[in-house]
Order: structure tokens, then sequence, then C-alpha cells
């Protein structure tokens, strides 16, 4: 699978390592060439300095022949206008967002793009460890 | 009219100014507190502090009574998220977006916002006037049809000079609406009317025949 992920914090990185060990074809894009220091060194995809929200940027970085996009940058609004970028301009197949405000992500859902919050996810995990005890 | 601006920044802040003067009733969200308060000494209790992508802070300020949405702030996925909430949360009829990257103002468009304004083709587009040589102003874009109505002047030394209307080939989707010329009354040209230099014409044109219109009307 051909895979483009926006944001190479812890997330993205390690999304990033899994899916290349996996031996799928993967570029990170990140505003910061620093973030690129949490991608092992084993890491065989491309890493590269773009903002995701930029529709050309997205062109270079392959996003148009993709199967799959994952947006996991800090923000909701830049993860959600990637994701839609990704989504209606460049029809990749699957695109996966994160957002932590669990009201959007219930709206961008009803939109049609796949999101997942990470507050919500969380929490429910915690209760779980919690109630286990 | 009810309208909520996103953003107290000198955009958002003008024109809660303007729209309040209207006699619009305005509210503006802006998550600096120091802005609110500012907002609140100079015209009174019409600025909130919050996110305006928060669904919470939204429909606390009663988005869904609102009939214009404006989201002006200096971020472009902000105002996009913000006018997105508003439209499929609080289906607010009219949603209007602040671009500050001018590639998203199409961009924007497709993603349903109703009404994207590229501040910087704004600005081009005025410098463009200021331009003297510049034969070719755009008055007013009607988005939806991609009809405009543009301004050309007749200059000096340009083909047109003393011909007829209807010896030009004019694009079949454009329309001469009205003749201006130095000390005379507007009128409306006809297909007899002989083009002079200094002339100006204010036409109805589309965005694709806008350079064929220029070309017939004032090239050398």
């Amino acid at each position: 699978m051909n895979v483009v992920i926006v944001g190479c914090g812890r997330v993205g990185a390690q999304l990033a390592s899994l899916l290349d060990a996996d031996g799928h074809k993967v570029t990170v894009l990140d505003i910061d060439a620093h973030s690129f220091r949490r991608l092992p060194p084993s890491f065989g995809g491309t890493a590269l300095v773009g903002d995701g929200t930029d529709e050309e940027v997205q062109k270079k970085a392959g996003v148009g022949e993709a199967d799959a996009f994952v947006a996991v940058t800090q923000g909701d609004n830049r993860n959600v206008m990637a994701a839609q970028i990704a989504r209606n301009i460049f029809n990749v197949p699957k695109v996966l967002c994160r957002i932590y405000d669990p009201l959007r992500k219930d709206i961008y859902e009803a939109l049609g793009i796949d999101a997942v919050s990470p507050t919500t996810v969380f929490a429910q995990l915690l209760r779980d460890k919690l109630l286990a005890t | 009219m009810y309208i909520i601006i996103i953003g107290g920044g000198s955009v958002g802040y003008n024109l809660c100014k303007a729209l309040l003067r209207e006699g619009h009733e305005v509210l503006v969200l802006d998550k600096d507190a120091t802005k609110c308060e500012s907002f609140e000494d100079e015209l009174g209790s019409v600025c909130i502090r919050g996110d305006g992508c928060e669904v919470s802070t939204l429909a606390e300020a009663g988005v869904s009574r609102a009939e214009v949405f404006i989201a002006a702030t200096d971020e472009d996925e902000d105002n996009l998220v913000a006018c997105q909430v508003a439209k499929h949360k609080f289906g607010v009829p009219r949603t209007i977006a602040r671009v500050n990257d001018p590639k998203n103002e199409q961009l924007f468009k497709k993603l349903g916002i109703d009404c994207p304004i590229s501040v910087t083709n704004l600005i081009l587009e005025h410098i463009e006037e200021k331009i003297p040589t510049h034969p070719l102003i755009h008055l007013l874009t009607m988005g939806e049809e991609k009809m405009e109505v543009v301004e050309v002047k007749i200059l000096e030394g340009s083909t047109s000079v003393g011909k007829s209307i209807k010896e030009l080939s004019l694009p079949p989707d454009s329309i001469l609406a009205l003749l201006i010329r130095n000390g005379q009354k507007p009128q409306v040209p006809t297909a007899d009317t002989v083009l002079r230099a200094n002339d100006r014409i204010i036409a109805l044109t589309t965005t694709g025949s806008e350079e064929a219109l220029q070309k017939e009307l004032a090239s050398n």
C-alpha cells in the first residue's frame, strides 16, 4: 500500500515506521524537518518538509497516487483540512484523520471523513483499566 | 440580521463596527481575552471569548439563529472548520470565509463554503485599477455564473479606434452595456456606435472570454 502521513509527531513517526516495517511505501510530511528525528534509522520511506494543508504540497508528495492518507498533526483543524483535500481533491480511497475534539469529530464523521478522537479512545481505555482493578 | 464573526483582528473589528452601524445584531468570537476586553470598551458587549470552531462555544453564541457566519481569522484551516461546523451542525444559511492563501479560494468553494474571499486577490484587483495603462478593470464578479462586469479603456492607438461596434468580432457571451465618453452622458452603445480613443466601456463578460474581449477592444 502507498500511504502518505501528514505530521511526524510521536504518533505519525510510529505509524510510519510500523507501516514501513510491514513493507508499505510510506511518505511522511511535516512542516519542521526537526520532527523527522523521531523516525528510526531503519526507516526506508520518504520524509518531506512541507505544509500538508497545501494542495500543491500534497500533489508533490504523491497524494494523487496514494492508496491511503493519514492526518495526525497537532491541530484538529489542520488535520481536517488536509484530510478533505486528500479526499475531495485527490480522491484518495482511504483517508483517516485525528480530531481531538469529540464533538468536532462527530460532525466530520457525518460529512464522510473517517476520524478518530484520541480523547474518547483514551478516556475509555483509562476507565476500563480503572474498573478492571 | 444576526451575524456572527470569528476572529477579532483588524478585519473582524472593522467589520463588526460597520455591521453594527448598519443596524445588525453582531457577535464576535475570539480566543484572546484582551481582545474581547477592548471590544467591550469600544463597542459594548459584542464579543465573547471562545474558540469559534468549538461546538459548545458556537451553541452558546446562538449560531443556530444566525443568518450569516463570517470566519475572519488569519488561519485558513480555522476559517474552513469554523464555517463547516456552522453550516453542517447549526444550519447557518450563508458562510463567508476569509482566505489568506489565495490558492485556497477555489478549494474552500469545493468544500462547501458559500463565499470564500481571498484578501490577496482583492488587493491585487484594486492595485490593477490604479495602474493607468491597464486597459481592463474588474468591477464585479458574480461567482456562481462565472459572469463579471468589467471596464475597458480604449487606449490611444488601439485597433478598435474608429471602428463601429458591428465591425468588431466580440466574444458571443460578452455584452457592451455602457459607453462613457469624456464630457458626455453615459450612453448605451449600438451596433453603429464608433469607438474613439479614451472611451470607456462597461461590459458584461465571462471569466473565459475576458481576454478575448480585451484583445478585441484594447489591443494595439
